[in-house]
């Protein structure tokens, strides 16, 4: 007889014993990786180390970052969004059509949030209320949004949107520092004081490791699991204004397939797939370790599709190299 | 349950009788049946994929690799041909079988011996087989007049009037019926999904049979890779692009339980042959193909909240709010 190995699933009994040690040693590594990456580039490439080109390296990560801190912690509650890449999409449409009628940037950034605040709400309803898969919802929901803007939008594309709207793709808040990053940095805080000191925070740990007995402990799992696709949806539409402002267009193909490196960004950061573990300074240095893998690459000369092999290898390896060295360890025990 | 399943796959052929009268009572030549056979051989790859899909899904499990396997091996044989014209078909055809299952194997190692959960495993390598492609064809396409005659004739040579792709779907229905209803491993893979601990009690591997059922979906996906290259005699990186998301849709809307354990033959190919049928009349009722991607999105929904109510009865509900939203 053997054993389901599919099926075993660690949960951890105390949250700060051994279990944060490791986490910790987890962003130790990863810190490490982010160095060695950083050095090999510098000396892989003579246009890496620069002021300038760094900033614009920054892009790579930014706007999947914003998400990837809301879906790290829908991932830690036991849930999946994979339809925030349609959610950009269709958050771009609506700003776009507004655009034709006349919509200045204020209004445009409204459209934006609350179109991503309305799909997150679509999706949480789906999962919270009726009781779905999320992952099946998600995926169901990432063909309705999408499929939306290509109706709306066929293969055509908007353009012009107004000079203000530009500042939040394209402008800088001093020296090389892009406003990008600021909303970076702002929203790392932000989602690392909700997720590590807060009681919503603990409640979505418990969520993840177990539902029943955080309903047994008094959380309300529905309605903090509806809370958390409401901010992957916020998220969302606001990656989708910083997007489009930094394109200046929308086609009804924008960031498609971002989902997988979003989720790729937040399983690097440590992040636990089956909920219950992560932390978010492990996704803030998960996404400075695929923006400098991408970035040195493109340096290189590494086309777009051979980086998303690094992308998917990345995310199975480091899933699957913790795992290989418990199975070697224990064999080597026995 | 079990009275449940056939009421499922009746309503779902229902719904597609009624799709086809309304089209039929304004375009009556659609329901032709030279037409009608077109329609299916349209829809002959998405049933085939459904059927590898609908084994996964039914162990717990899905492949969201089933598309990039697909251009994978479509590419490599489309190279083979290219390179070594004078090769026999049945060659081509073992070796699309072969790397196809090959692929699912990488898929289903990683799931069955290092406990990687699926979703994960088949987003990565949807990826990873993706840039392969890219690194073994330069991005370069492959063209029909590079192929041989004989390469491409093949899935379109008709017997009994039904093109050999058409034949393909058939034997594939046919063999995974008698599969799941005939064979331990049909068995087997009911009693993975249904309960996996119960399944380690009576003795089943189900890690093992969670490997299978990705070798399985792989050979499959190998497979449709060469008759979708022969078919529409082209290769490049992007063909069968998003082609995974019809196929998990072609398996939510005919019934099989994403949770595991719930499903049928019957239902897959029907839930392809639905979508077969929207997509192909779309042109015909003279809307445009932008709406499909919305069509099967909104179609996956509906399925799953329908087949959830139906599910939702079974079992004892001991603690009420811990089963209904608080």
């Amino acid at each position: 007889m053997t054993d389901a190995p599919a099926l075993s699933r660690h949960i951890p009994d105390r949250l700060n014993g051994r279990l944060s040690r490791v986490l910790r040693s987890w962003e130790v590594l990863l810190l490490a990786v982010a160095v060695a990456i950083f050095i090999v580039n510098c000396f892989a490439s003579p246009y890496f180390l620069n002021a300038w080109n760094l900033s614009d390296a920054t892009f790579n990560f930014t706007e999947k970052a914003m998400i990837a801190f809301a879906m790290a912690l829908l991932i830690i509650a036991g849930e999946i969004d994979l339809s925030v890449a349609s959610i950009i999409a269709l958050a771009s449409t609506a700003m776009g059509l507004a655009l034709q009628y006349g919509a200045g940037t204020a209004e445009l950034v409204l459209i934006s949030l609350t179109v991503g605040l309305m799909c997150g709400a679509f999706n949480a309803v789906f999962v919270t209320v009726l009781g779905l898969p999320s992952i099946v919802v998600t995926i169901g929901t990432m063909s309705l949004f999408r499929g939306i803007s290509y109706i709306i939008l066929g293969d055509d594309a908007f353009r012009g949107y107004p000079a203000s709207f530009a500042w939040f793709g394209q402008g800088y808040i001093a020296w090389v520092i892009t406003v990008e990053m600021l909303f970076f940095v702002v929203f790392a805080v932000i989602y690392g004081i909700i997720l590590h000191r807060t009681n919503f925070g603990r409640a979505v740990y418990a969520i993840g490791n177990n539902p029943t007995s955080a309903l047994f402990s008094g959380i309300r799992v529905q309605r903090v699991k509806f809370i958390l696709f409401l901010l992957t949806g916020v998220m969302s539409g606001f990656a989708a204004l910083c997007l489009t402002s930094r394109l200046g267009s929308t086609r009804p193909s924008i960031a498609s397939g971002m989902e997988l490196e979003v989720v790729t960004m937040v399983v690097l950061g440590g992040v636990n797939i089956l909920g219950g573990s992560g932390s978010i300074p492990g996704v803030v240095i998960a996404a400075f370790v695929m923006g400098l893998v991408t970035f040195g690459l493109g340096l290189l000369n590494v086309p777009g599709i051979v980086m998303s092999i690094f992308i998917g290898l990345l995310l199975i390896g480091v899933i699957a190299l913790p795992r290989l060295w418990a199975i070697l360890a224990r064999r080597k025990a026995t | 349950m079990t009275r449940l399943i056939p009421l499922r796959e009746t309503i779902l052929a229902g719904a597609i009788l009624g799709l086809l009268l309304v089209i039929a009572s304004r375009f009556s030549g659609f329901v032709a049946p030279a037409n009608l056979a077109n329609v299916f051989n349209d829809t002959a790859p998405l049933i085939i994929l459904a059927l590898g899909q609908m084994v996964v899904i039914l162990t717990r499990c899905i492949d969201l690799s089933v598309a990039a396997n697909l251009a994978l091996t479509g590419m490599v044989c489309a190279m083979i041909n290219v390179a070594l014209p004078e090769l026999p078909i049945p060659v081509i055809l073992l070796i699309a079988v072969l790397l196809g299952a090959a692929m699912g194997a990488i898929n289903g190692l990683l799931v069955w011996k290092l406990a990687i959960p699926p979703i994960v495993v088949t987003l990565g390598t949807m990826t990873i087989f993706r840039g392969v492609i890219f690194l073994i064809s330069n991005g370069k396409w492959v063209n029909s007049h590079e192929m041989s005659a004989s390469f491409t004739g093949f899935p379109r040579a008709e017997i009994f009037g039904l093109p050999v792709l058409s034949w393909t779907a058939v034997l594939a229905v046919v063999t995974f019926g008698v599969m799941m209803a005939r064979t331990g491993l049909g068995r087997s893979i009911f009693a993975v999904g249904g309960n996996p601990h119960a399944a380690v009690y009576t003795g089943i591997n189900v890690g093992r049979t969670q490997f299978l059922v990705f070798v399985l979906s792989g050979a499959l996906a190998g497979l449709t890779g060469y008759l979708w290259v022969a078919r529409y005699a082209v290769a490049y990186v992007d063909i069968a692009g998003g082609f995974e998301l019809e196929v998990v849709a072609a398996c939510v809307i005919g019934g099989i339980s994403i949770a595991g354990g719930v499903g049928s033959v019957g239902g897959a190919v029907l839930g392809a042959l639905f979508l077969g049928v929207v997509k192909n009349a779309l042109p015909v009722v003279n809307i445009s193909p932008f709406w499909q991607l919305a069509i099967s999105g909104s179609a996956i929904l509906i399925a799953v909240a329908f087949n959830a109510r139906a599910g939702r009865t079974k079992g004892r509900i001991i603690l009420k709010s811990a089963e209904t939203p608080s």
